[in-house]
């Protein structure tokens, strides 16, 4: 899949050296590491006045991607529906770009639209990809994100990751006397909605693995307590029974059970507990603070921290509780890890004055640092191993932000929040 | 266009259902919202508390402070500590009738599920000096906000100091 995207970038500088003319896409510098680039057209899609809407959110995700420069929809000349699987290919090259997304936008006779979406490379002239998305009318953005997928997957060689929500704690007022509340909304900011009201401080809420459930912490009755939320219809119940302090929830990987971590008598240790009900279950019985558990996507480990060393230190054990054993011997503390949905990598806080988000291998070796804030914490996987979310904290008394950084290198983006954030969970890819 | 995905049938079933049969919206249940698994287990609204400002203030001039400071990553009771958790117990067992919920809290410099484990430690370390002084542990309840409130917004040592706390809030 590589091979493609470089076939575009050779092809690319062949057109311009045909051209005679100078691109302006060099290779990107971010971060230190040589990033690639890929001009990409996104014309108006013919067929339905909503055409314009749907180029721009495709172009806007595959630019999230940063693998891409996206040219258009402004400035693109428009072409008929018939012409979506057969374009121009010599008037594209003299455009400068290496791909095109064509498609059209069509009226099903049950009501809904089908957005047929085509990429092409334009270098070779031919057609890459294609495929079609039927959704209701108001699910269009939901067609528009599966094209992008559609065309990063298929010049990244990587699994499709934009068709994806984030929930995370939206903040607002002064840092003390913050209002806190679980907020849910798409990978690119659209459909933002509140699911608490706010009274309630809460912190830490994550996804089921199928994206239909949620669960978090919420201090009530001056405690926190874990609750479980049915997104579809907002009902949510406590999930641990009892008078307990409970925290640092996570689903299984096969949604059945929930770990989390209950503090008692000044020790905190991690336990497991049916989604449906029931009593938890002992998975750790050290002294010390044992915490943020997080399975392994075959749900049969599960890495955690914990102070038993003397420091916040990173942990692995089987999903029964038997054979602890630490994974970080870095300098520094490692602290709220986050197995990686692909398996080969745990994604973590290190604290060594500021708080960087970093990643390893489970067996701990591979340690890798990859943001510069002053306080970066809370990383959560993009469901295809590629990005990593966390929340940053400035100094002083601003609010923490949502950012997303590439695992491979490259600079953290803003994720677009309309007030401040922290403590984001990245949703599998929608349904 | 032979390869046409379907999705978002969940809202078209939904939308569906919504014509046929007016299958009512959930809307904000009247119901205990805990499934009763456990006798343990309690309706979130019963498990409100109710502050009592008036006998707070009085703690505060009686026993000099409600609130006790910890170093970085700390929870011991220093010397001061325990001079101040004393005239606390002395007001509790003067004062018949109310609880206290024993508050720990950190400052913003250590991760939030851990800072939630370290606020527990510090509540525990003042719950088990107060019991050590004769106040009954059923009179005692502990919880942690980690670094959800802070008093002091600073990113500075002065600040931090005075957000590494406990607090003996009286609760009925």
């Amino acid at each position: 899949m590589r091979m493609i995207l470089l076939a575009l970038l050779a092809g690319l500088a062949g057109t311009a050296l045909a051209q005679d003319a100078p691109q302006d896409n060099p290779p990107e510098l971010v971060g230190g590491s040589v990033r690639t680039s890929t001009a990409i057209a996104v014309p108006v899609m013919p067929g339905d006045v909503i055409g314009r809407q749907v180029a721009e959110v495709i172009a806007s995700d595959l630019r999230s991607t940063g693998i891409f420069t996206p040219l258009g929809p402004s400035g693109l000349p428009s072409y008929a529906v018939e012409e979506a699987g057969n374009p121009a290919y010599p008037s594209w090259r003299n455009a400068g770009v290496a791909a095109l997304v064509s498609g059209y936008i069509e009226q099903r006779p049950d009501g809904r639209i089908t957005l047929a979406c085509y990429l092409h490379d334009v270098t070779a002239g031919r057609e890459l990809v294609h495929q079609g998305f039927a959704v209701t009318a108001a699910d269009w953005r939901r067609a528009a994100h599966k094209c992008a997928d559609l065309v990063y997957s298929r010049l990244s060689g990587q699994q499709p990751f934009l068709d994806t929500r984030i929930v995370y704690v939206a903040e607002t007022g002064p840092k003390n006397n913050r209002q806190k509340r679980v907020a849910l909304m798409d990978s690119d900011g659209s459909n933002h909605r509140y699911l608490t009201i706010g009274r309630n401080t809460v912190v830490t809420p994550r996804f089921s693995p199928r994206g239909d459930r949620l669960v978090y912490v919420s201090y009530i009755g001056r405690k926190p307590r874990v609750l479980l939320y049915e997104v579809a219809s907002g009902q949510e119940r406590l999930l641990i029974p009892g008078d307990h302090i409970t925290f640092a929830p996570r689903f299984s990987p096969d949604g059945r059970d929930v770990v989390f971590s209950m503090a008692e008598n000044g020790n905190t240790d991690i336990y497991v507990v049916s989604s449906s009900g029931g009593s938890p279950r002992r998975l750790t019985a050290t002294p010390g603070a044992d915490t943020s558990p997080s399975y392994s996507p075959d749900g049969r480990r599960i890495v955690f921290e914990s102070d038993r060393s003397g420091t916040q230190q990173l942990y692995v054990m089987d999903a029964d509780g038997s054979g602890q054993r630490r994974i970080s011997f870095g300098g520094g503390r490692y602290a709220s890890p986050d197995w990686s949905p692909t398996g080969n990598f745990i994604a973590f806080t290190k604290i060594a004055g500021p708080f960087r988000i970093g990643v390893m291998s489970p067996s701990g070796g591979g340690e890798k640092i990859l943001t510069d804030g002053w306080q970066d914490e809370g990383p959560s996987w993009a469901p295809n191993g590629q990005f990593v979310m966390f929340h940053r904290t400035p100094q002083g008394a601003g609010s923490a932000r949502l950012y997303a950084v590439p695992v491979d290198g490259g600079a953290a983006r803003l994720m677009p929040t309309p007030v401040g954030g922290s403590d984001p969970s990245w949703s599998p890819l929608n349904n | 266009m032979n390869k046409t995905v379907l999705i978002g049938m969940t809202a078209l079933a939904l939308a569906i259902g919504g014509c046929a049969k007016r299958t009512p919206p959930p809307t904000a249940t009247t119901e205990p919202p805990v499934t009763q698994t456990n006798p343990n287990s309690t309706d979130p609204n019963s498990l409100e508390v109710v502050e009592l400002p008036q006998l707070q203030a009085d703690l505060v001039a009686k026993a000099g402070s409600d609130t006790v400071y910890f170093g970085t990553d700390e929870y011991s009771l220093d010397q001061a500590t325990q001079t101040t958790l004393a005239a606390q117990a002395r007001w509790l067992l003067a004062t018949p009738n109310v609880r206290a919920s024993i508050e720990g809290h950190c400052d913003e410099r250590g991760t939030r599920e851990y800072n939630q484990a370290l606020g527990e430690r510090r509540a525990n370390a003042v719950r088990d000096y107060l019991l050590s002084q004769g106040v009954p542990t059923s009179r005692l309840v502990v919880t942690s906000w980690g670094k959800e409130r802070p008093v002091a917004t600073g990113s500075n040592e002065e600040a931090w100091a005075q957000n590494r706390r406990a607090v003996t809030v009286i609760i009925r």
